[in-house]
């Protein structure tokens, strides 16, 4: 037990120190405040289907897209060392589309349901190659290139489907933004796990995650090593484009609403702080999926405790501002070294004053 | 190269030449000639309805030139509002993007002897400045649905409040006449957030009260897409709602799908913020006297869902 304590301080979690020691401070800091926020109850929702509730189940349902686009997202700050603004702006394009295919859609089944997201995903992978070619191929900085889609996404959002918020109602979405029946659990989360997972197989069954890192720490060794960096920045950029996709259809079926000016609002930087929070360097190489993920239940747990503590939701920002400066400076390079030498001080000490007691 | 560049500018401003030359022409048929500066239809649902109606009443069957120009940004705004002054137009008409910086537009219209109203938002200028201003009156909004909802009798109200974006007129003035009855204590606050008009954000704060396990009678969302996420979080977790539901649900702006939810019955109330003035300011035209006041206030109207018919969605639901 001592040892495993040891091993912590050592940052022996490696990256993922950060996240869990944030998870474990917001966790007790909720149970000190109200010792029920954590209970998880059964409710029956008004489809009379038995279905979990309580602040976690919230907590990591609410946080469902942002943590699929903090895996995306990732991935292309580790291969470019830059991030991709405008995922908001891409999903609500993807979200236009998904919503306008089931609209014209004279019955909507499974088929034209799986017809939709699948349209959808090709036109996010699109706008993503777009993004990519500018980042991969003309050398544009990620942030600047992707600038352009994120002025501009949401007006094409706009002609997809005209300027008032088109509804769609039906068993099929609501089961995708909700809870299946016989489910207690939301869909949502089921969604995040099957796409971690997608992404561990790829991992495991391609180099993509090795050839990654290498273009992120140096593209120019990695091209002299036979690895194509134009290549991976724009496969990292295309990937990010099926995760906004997934994002926006699960956005638009959780109410059976499109807004294209509010959906999925402000994500881009939630998901940048996912990344960041996660312990991976913004500045590309090496990188943890499920630090981000982590990341990512870690802003949406400040969130709803701001909401449970009634904190007004204008100052929610301000105080979430506040968490995230005091988790990414203890989690820059300069705390790290200093704690680091400290400790190993601290232990010299020790061992000095143990030895000086033996000697008496 | 550069005799092309030369050639080509010559050629431009041929064009341009002729192209003004040729809107001059056309000047004299008996048309009235209007010029109206607006925000883009893209806005919101309640933006597309007040250009499609603008356009339709000043049509050229009912004997009117329209010019558009639609932008959010309030320096363009003023830019085309000089342009149109230049073009000469009998009317300009403004719903601007800003309150302040349109006193030089104003006089500069006043000379060229353009008549100017303003309409949906006030402007900061003086009132000799223009004819008229047809505006909504956000306050009286909130006051009628607020009133609404107290001639419900409630034994008591336990309200969760949803803002829209704080600081926008729509939320000043819907928030203002409930803030009057928490401060009165007729009413309950059970929460007041703001969700900036965003449908999932909305759902989130209902959903942490259902969680916090405090009871709660209403939802008082402020606009449309934020009552339904807030309903989505009632239907997640079983409570019933509507006319014969626990909780009493009241949104805002008459969106057709959302008055269609009124009819089945899933929701009480939904007030309108009326986007149509422009038949308003085509009678006082056509009229050909000036205006008797300069306030003119749309009449907003709100639905029940006790009294609401299939007529009325079709009249005043905004979108499809």
């Amino acid at each position: 037990m001592k040892n495993a304590i040891k091993k912590l301080f050592r940052g022996g979690l490696g990256q993922l120190t950060i996240p869990l020691v944030a998870i474990a401070l917001l966790a007790i800091f909720n149970l000190i405040r109200d010792p029920g926020f954590f209970s998880i109850g059964i409710a029956h929702n008004s489809n009379g289907n038995a279905v979990l509730s309580g602040n976690i189940i919230s907590i990591i349902n609410g946080a469902s897209e942002l943590a699929i686009l903090a895996i995306g997202m990732t991935l292309v700050t580790a291969a470019c060392g830059g991030q991709d603004i405008s995922v908001g702006a891409a999903a609500a394009i993807a979200g236009s589309v998904f919503v306008k295919v089931l609209k014209s859609a004279s019955s909507i089944n499974g088929g034209t349901v799986l017809l939709a997201f699948l349209l959808s995903c090709i036109v996010a992978m699109l706008f993503g190659a777009f993004n990519g070619t500018l980042v991969a191929v003309f050398k544009i900085q990620p942030m600047i290139a992707t600038l352009i889609l994120y002025t501009c996404g949401r007006s094409i959002a706009y002609w997809i489907n005209g300027g008032a918020t088109p509804t769609i109602s039906n068993s099929i979405l609501s089961a995708i933004g909700g809870f299946i029946p016989g489910i207690p659990l939301p869909t949502p989360v089921i969604i995040v796990v099957v796409m971690a997972i997608l992404f561990k197989l790829l991992f495991h069954f391609t180099s993509l995650e090795l050839f990654t890192q290498s273009v992120g720490i140096n593209g120019g060794a990695a091209r002299l090593n036979g690895i194509n960096p134009t290549f991976i920045k724009l496969l990292s950029f295309v990937l990010l484009g099926a995760c906004v996709s997934v994002a926006g259809c699960i956005g638009v079926s959780r109410l059976g609403l499109i807004n294209h000016e509010t959906l999925l609002l402000d994500i881009e930087m939630d998901a940048i702080l996912a990344v960041a929070i996660g312990g991976n360097s913004l500045g590309g190489g090496r990188f943890k999926i499920i630090g981000s993920i982590l990341g990512a239940y870690i802003i949406q747990t400040l969130t709803i405790t701001l909401y449970a503590m009634k904190v007004s939701s204008t100052d929610v920002k301000a105080y979430k501002a506040i968490v995230i400066v005091l988790l990414v400076v203890i989690g820059s390079p300069v705390v790290k070294q200093r704690f680091t030498k400290f400790m190993t001080r601290l232990a010299e000490n020790r061992k000095k004053v143990s030895a000086k007691g033996a000697e008496e | 190269m550069r005799k092309c560049k030369a050639l080509f500018l010559v050629a431009v401003l041929v064009i341009c030449c002729m192209a003004t030359a040729c809107g001059k022409e056309d000047k004299k048929d008996g048309l009235i000639k209007i010029g109206v500066v607006n925000n883009p239809p893209s806005e919101s649902g309640y933006r597309e309805a007040n250009v499609k109606d603008m356009e339709t009443v000043f049509s050229k069957e009912n004997g009117y030139e329209l010019k558009t120009f639609y932008s959010k940004v309030n320096d363009e705004q003023l830019q085309a509002a000089k342009g149109f002054i230049t073009d000469g137009v009998d009317y300009l008409l403004i719903s601007a993007a800003e309150t302040t910086g349109w006193d030089d537009v104003f006089k500069k219209a006043k000379e060229a002897g353009v008549k100017v109203y303003i309409f949906d938002r006030k402007i900061a200028v003086d009132e000799s400045l223009y004819e008229a201003a047809v505006v909504s009156d956000m306050a009286k909004e909130g006051e009628t649905a607020v009133n609404w909802l107290l001639s419900q009798n409630l034994d008591e109200y336990k309200v969760i409040h949803i803002q829209g974006a704080m600081g926008s007129d729509a939320q000043v003035g819907r928030t203002g006449a409930l803030d009057a009855q928490f401060a009165s204590g007729k009413m309950k606050k059970v929460v007041q957030q703001t969700a900036a008009w965003d449908e999932a954000e909305a759902k989130k704060i209902v959903e942490t009260v259902i969680n916090s396990g405090e009871d709660f009678n209403v939802i008082y969302a402020e606009n449309d897409g934020m009552a339904k996420g807030a309903v989505a979080a009632l239907d997640e977790a079983g409570i019933t709602h509507g006319v014969n539901g626990k909780v009493v649900v009241i949104g805002f702006d008459c969106n057709k799908w959302a008055l269609r939810e009124l009819l089945a019955g899933k929701w009480n109330y939904d007030g309108q913020c009326s986007p149509f003035q422009a038949k308003i300011i085509s009678d006082l035209i056509k009229s050909g006297k000036a205006p008797t006041q300069k306030l003119i206030i749309n009449e907003e109207k709100g639905f029940d869902a006790k009294t609401i018919t299939e007529n009325d969605i079709n009249t005043y639901g905004l979108g499809d």
